[in-house]
């Protein structure tokens, strides 16, 4: 009786146990998949074909020619490889300017013959059309190839704009470069005063002070990331607007500053540990040299807790670049690649929050909302292997 | 005597660096009960909103958050504790362990906003869940397993193997020894963690955007296939994306406030049973 209950009860717990790893593998599966489906993805609009006149000598377009062709920023078959021969940029729609509504029969049955009738008459045309209202028939018109989601368009692609049409623009560089742009300034603001906390409480503070700096701290690691969003909001958005006199006052800065607050209980943390776990012996061995405490805290225990700190430094930057409600309320949100701190920019999970909502499950957009995941989850990942390499790496330089 | 003044000029700029972390807490934490607490009233906590969220209260969202409390927990607690008794006491040092150790230190670093992408894709849309407390909790609950499974271990970790030796001694089995003086012995500290996985949830919203939350929604929640309002989820909306920012600023003022006294009754209640407990077990 005893053995079946003790079987039991170890079954039950490797049961759960295992249960566990698989879900979070899962997790990683999961987004993946997700992640890998927008890669089979074509880059112009699902349902939609792209045509020109039969005599065109373009065979195909990439997806930021395309984009600046609807945008009329290229006027000339000539700049893409084509004839001299001037763009005409064509919607379904504009065909209701040309035709009554009558001569298009009723349903719109006539509506691929004209607009084969269009493109054969227009040599410079470049039409975007649903594939149901496709001229196939007519032989003046060819229809572009439509080509595969190219990786290197994702990874070094300049435009963030996912509901462009004909041809939605995912580059991820400008995200890219708002996360890495607020988390950097984040850490750069946190660091001498999560440091300087850090000394304070190892080495300087007396019990009583312990406890009261202590629960601060983890207070402030307790107050959820939407009230910091709020307080951000209502409180440095219009400060940093008045005193830099900005347009805005959603800034990368204003996303950096709440980053730097939110940051300091773990980088706090992190490197008081380290300090308090310099053996009593070396200190002892500075201090037995006459020098101050001053000068055994910045010449001896700093150096030799140099790894927890610079693990409490990537531990800090990897919760800043994670940080979604916060930094979605308080950075602007505009997808651009910033030049200064005085501008708005758009974070990789701030994306993810703010345009997951709007787009269609298993569609293009969603898919690379799920890229950005992956991405996200492995600078995650690197982040949280790099700390403990780095803190492994600890008695190596001294 | 130089080195003495450059002593005390360090000090004092560290003193000075610590009062300015407690300070910006004192800041925060002040300007929002200092906005909000005018708000705060027995209608306020016990209404749902109206006109537009400018005025009413936020009893909806308060249930919903409970809900995803209550529904959270019961996805986390007992699969992360179980997991924790298990690596720690029973595994040994197998590959299992090993591979479950990465998997949750990996998940801890896991952004919120990931969760909530990968509860949206399996629990709403691949599961059918749709919107509901039922994947809003699985994916919370998710997001606490690591919390959890962690604090569990460390408190078990915490019990000198004296313990078990001598229950050992007495002959005890091993299910006897971990039942009845492993996690008695441990269980302030489990409780603590507890009670802190609980604020985390709480407070979220990030994980709760696509799977749960829901923009306005006066009536409750009458099955775990319903959407429901939450706390954090509120204020952001009311933050935002209001018809009338001005009008309802102070529906959010007292909506942090309430989100921030939330966090702070569970971040006090868990230091006091810690300490309560423990001196019982001492």
């Amino acid at each position: 009786m005893n053995r079946t209950a003790e079987k039991l009860a170890e079954s039950l717990l490797t049961v759960s146990g295992t249960t566990t790893g698989i879900v979070i593998l899962l997790i990683v599966f999961f987004l993946f998949k997700e992640g890998a489906g927008f890669f089979h993805h074509n880059d112009v609009e699902a349902g939609y074909a792209l045509c020109v006149n039969g005599e065109n000598a373009v065979k195909n377009l990439s997806s930021g020619q395309i984009k600046d062709i609807f945008d009329y920023e290229t006027g000339n078959w000539k700049e893409v490889g084509g004839a001299d021969e001037e763009i005409v940029p064509f919607r379904v729609s504009d065909i209701i300017n040309m035709y009554q509504e009558a001569e298009l029969g009723e349903n719109y049955v006539l509506l691929p013959e004209k607009i084969g009738e269009t493109i054969a008459k227009t040599r410079g045309i470049i039409a975007f059309i649903p594939v149901q209202y496709l001229p196939e028939s007519n032989p003046e018109v060819r229809v572009l190839e439509s080509k595969r989601l190219n990786p290197s368009d994702f990874f070094m692609g300049k435009d963030w704009m996912p509901t462009a049409t004909p041809a939605p623009q995912f580059g991820l560089l400008p995200l890219l470069a708002g996360t890495l742009w607020v988390s950097l300034f984040a850490i750069i603001i946190a660091l001498p005063l999560g440091l300087g906390v850090a000394i304070y409480l190892a080495e300087l503070a007396g019990e009583r002070t312990r406890n009261l700096l202590k629960p601060a701290i983890e207070l402030l690691a307790g107050i959820p990331s939407v009230v910091y969003g709020f307080f951000g909001l209502v409180v440095l958005v219009p400060f940093i607007q008045k005193i830099f006199d900005l347009p805005v006052g959603e800034t990368a800065f204003a996303g950096s500053l709440i980053l730097a607050i939110m940051a300091l209980p773990t980088i706090i943390t992190v490197a008081e540990d380290s300090i308090r776990n310099t053996p009593q012996s070396i200190r002892e061995a500075s201090l037995g040299l006459g020098a101050s405490h001053w000068q055994t805290i910045c010449r001896v225990i700093i150096p030799y807790s140099a790894s927890g700190i610079s693990a409490a430094i990537v531990l800090g930057i990897g919760r800043a670049v994670g940080e979604t409600m916060a930094v979605l309320m308080v950075t602007g949100n505009a997808a651009v690649i910033p030049h200064t701190l005085f501008e708005p920019v758009r974070t990789i999970p701030a994306t993810i929050a703010a345009e997951l909502g709007e787009a269609p499950a298993g569609g293009i957009h969603s898919g690379a909302l799920f890229v950005l995941g992956c991405i996200l989850f492995i600078i995650t990942a690197a982040v949280s292997v790099g700390a403990e390499l780095i803190s492994k790496n600890k008695y190596k330089n001294i | 005597m130089n080195k003495q003044i450059r002593q005390n000029i360090a000090f004092t700029v560290f003193r000075l660096l610590s009062l300015a972390v407690v300070g910006i807490l004192f800041w925060i934490l002040g300007f929002i009960t200092y906005k909000g607490i005018g708000v705060i009233s027995w209608q306020f906590l016990t209404t749902a909103p109206t006109d537009g969220m400018t005025a009413g209260g936020i009893f909806p969202a308060i249930v919903g958050t409970l809900c995803l409390i209550a529904g959270s927990a019961a996805v986390a607690f007992p699969l992360g504790i179980l997991s924790a008794i298990y690596t720690s006491e029973y595994a040994g040092d197998g590959k299992v362990v090993r591979f479950i150790r990465i998997m949750t230190n990996n998940l801890a670093g896991i952004p919120s906003i990931v969760f909530g992408l990968f509860g949206m894709s399996l629990f709403v849309n691949t599961m059918g869940f749709g919107d509901s407390i039922i994947a809003g909790s699985l994916t919370l609950g998710l997001l606490t397993m690591p919390l959890v499974i962690r604090t569990t271990e460390e408190a078990l970790k915490a019990i000198p193997d004296t313990f078990r030796q001598g229950s050992y001694a007495l002959g005890a089995s091993k299910l006897q020894t971990v039942s009845r003086i492993v996690l008695p012995a441990a269980f302030p500290n489990i409780i603590t963690g507890l009670i802190l996985s609980v604020g985390r949830i709480s407070g979220e919203t990030a994980p709760i955007l696509f799977t749960v939350a829901a923009y306005f929604l006066p009536q409750l929640p009458d099955s775990i296939y319903s959407q429901v309002m939450a706390l954090p989820y509120h204020l952001y909306v009311i933050a935002v994306s209001g018809t009338d920012l001005e009008a309802t600023r102070p529906m959010a003022y007292g909506t942090a406030l309430v989100l921030i006294a939330i966090v702070l009754i569970i971040n006090v209640s868990a230091s006091i049973i810690r300490k309560k407990l423990s001196k019982r077990y001492a």
